[in-house]
């Protein structure tokens, strides 16, 4: 780990003026960063730890939704808040996938939002990464690229985003809350928090320097079933290979209304509007959930060792649907 | 005091305990040593108190340490091990504001003012926590490296379901599940054992969950 200054932060706005410095960065739970660090992956000058801001809370809204403060633990939100836990299971679910209690227990809601991708050559320092180190080159392409995105991604970085949270929250149409060094808020809908890889992946992210994630804001959650579906390498603790998040509303033996995200194939949670849009008015039939997931995957594109992602990226949204349809 | 002595030939730093009711500890840089050119990079030392095992302890301490670190390197307590040393292992499972967490991946400096639980702080004058039982009864473990851990674990587990708390296998997450060996497996999931007690040790957290002979 290289030296750094370490710095509590007792307010939001002296925290938004110290992480502003190039060199600076925002330290929470830690989980992803302190690793990162400790692999030289990640070398900031200067910590500011925010992790004693009043940021750890989950209210009501006016509207009827919650307001999940940054600082609020995956546990906390997951497994504590009965609100979450009634209202908004696809959250919870989506939130107990990922990890393991231990981690749970420290990493935090803003953190899971902007934790680092989990390629194997962001990993590794002695091999091209344009994420890690611009200009380098990309080694997944022609290399092990069995856990990287298939939707999305450029030829400068075909990096997956690791978080299971996002991707229910994606599909719950989340608002990222923010404020600024100047102290000026603004938010962001969750789906537009993340930037396109294109040929700057290691900007990530529209935040700019110094920006702070203050809370997500969860909308009232839509009518219909919600299902979070996981597929990984292991029955427990591991990144998704694919993942789903729908919402599926049924209206006799008709889709009224659907929500679908995916995880693992881009270098955000995957919205597809492609899908939502061919079940709507559709029977809830597997045949109707297979076209769905074939237009949400007509523009994928495998690099080969995670072709494999496309059909079981389809097979998992017909599981996840067909679950929440009650087709068992 | 020779178990305080021998903290010296941990650290190279100078020791000062005080005798006052709780052991104090202090940790701070000769301000000659701070000046040589191989101290130059090192960042300023924070001042940590820790309350570990119900013993305060205040300590002087880069602040890259993780609290697995300031436990085993500074502290003398060994007892919470460094397997993978990035999260995956759980061999360094404590029990910090009465959750679980893996030290490994904390920042000691973070950790000011807060109450820590180690493996060493489970038995109670002589008589080991009933969950340290179960595992020697049931030979929840082989080489015994990760069991410190397991058993970090394993306590905070039972807490946590006490609480209610739903977990990934849980059918209805709104609910408060059944401690099945299925729910068990998945809550310690963070904690691997390269020996694969597993059966073993799920049947000794069963057996303390289900109040048995303790």
């Amino acid at each position: 780990m290289t030296p750094f200054r370490y710095e509590r932060a007792s307010e939001i706005a002296f925290a938004c003026a110290s992480a502003a410095q190039p060199t600076a960065k925002f330290i929470a739970g830690g989980t992803n960063l302190v690793d990162l660090m400790k692999l030289q992956i990640e070398t900031p000058a200067h910590l500011v730890d925010i992790s004693r801001l009043p940021l750890d809370r989950i209210e009501e809204t006016a509207e009827g939704g919650l307001r999940i403060g940054a600082l609020v633990t995956n546990s906390a939100a997951a497994a504590v808040d009965m609100r979450v836990r009634r209202r908004y299971p696809l959250l919870a679910q989506a939130i107990l996938a990922g990890a393991s209690t231990q981690l749970r227990n420290k990493a935090t809601t803003g953190g899971n939002l902007l934790q680092r991708t989990r390629c194997a050559y962001f990993y590794d320092t002695t091999k091209p990464c344009n994420k890690r180190a611009p200009g380098s080159g990309c080694a997944a392409l022609e290399g092990l690229n069995r856990m990287n995105a298939v939707l999305g991604v450029s030829d400068h970085c075909i990096a997956a985003h690791p978080s299971d949270m996002a991707v229910a929250m994606t599909a719950l149409d989340a608002v990222v809350e923010t404020v600024a060094p100047d102290g000026s808020a603004r938010t962001i809908p969750i789906d537009q928090l993340y930037r396109p890889p294109g040929n700057t992946p290691h900007i990530e992210t529209v935040l700019e320097p110094g920006e702070l994630i203050v809370s997500v804001l969860l909308p009232p959650p839509a009518a219909g079933r919600q299902v979070y579906r996981k597929v990984r390498d292991r029955a427990s603790f591991a990144f998704a290979l694919v993942s789903v998040a729908a919402i599926l509303d049924l209206h006799g033996d008709r889709v009224r209304a659907a929500r679908v995200a995916f995880g693992g194939l881009s270098y955000k949670p995957w919205r597809s509007a492609e899908a939502e849009a061919a079940l709507v008015g559709a029977p809830a039939t597997r045949a109707a959930f297979d076209a769905a997931g074939t237009a949400a995957l007509q523009n994928a594109r495998g690099y080969g060792h995670n072709d494999f992602k496309i059909p079981l990226a389809r097979r998992t949204l017909r599981a996840t649907l067909s679950q929440a349809a009650g087709l068992a | 005091m020779d178990d305080w002595l021998s903290l010296q030939h941990l650290t190279s730093r100078r020791l000062f305990l005080k005798t006052t009711g709780v052991a104090t500890l202090a940790l701070t840089a000769p301000p000659a040593l701070a000046e040589t050119a191989a101290e130059a990079a090192v960042p300023p030392s924070e001042q940590v108190r820790l309350t570990i095992n119900g013993q305060r302890y205040v300590v002087d301490l880069d602040p890259r340490t993780t609290l697995l670190d300031a436990l085993r390197e500074h502290l003398g307590l060994t007892g919470s091990k460094k397997g993978c040393d990035q999260g995956q292992c759980g061999a360094c499972t404590i029990i910090v504001n009465g959750q679980r967490i893996n030290s490994c991946l904390a920042l000691a400096v973070m950790h000011d003012g807060d109450e820590i639980t180690t493996i060493e702080g489970l038995a109670e004058e002589g008589a080991l926590d009933p969950m340290q039982a179960a595992f020697v009864r049931h030979d929840g473990f082989q080489c015994g490296y990760c069991t410190p851990g397991q058993i970090c674990s394993a306590v905070a587990l039972l807490a946590e379901h006490d609480a209610g708390w739903p977990s990934y296998v849980t059918a209805d997450v709104a609910t408060a599940p059944a401690l099945t060996d299925a729910e068990i497996a998945e809550r310690m999931s963070g904690n691997i054992c390269r020996c694969s007690a597993y059966p073993n040790i799920v049947a000794a957290i069963r057996e303390v969950a289900e109040g048995g002979r303790q």
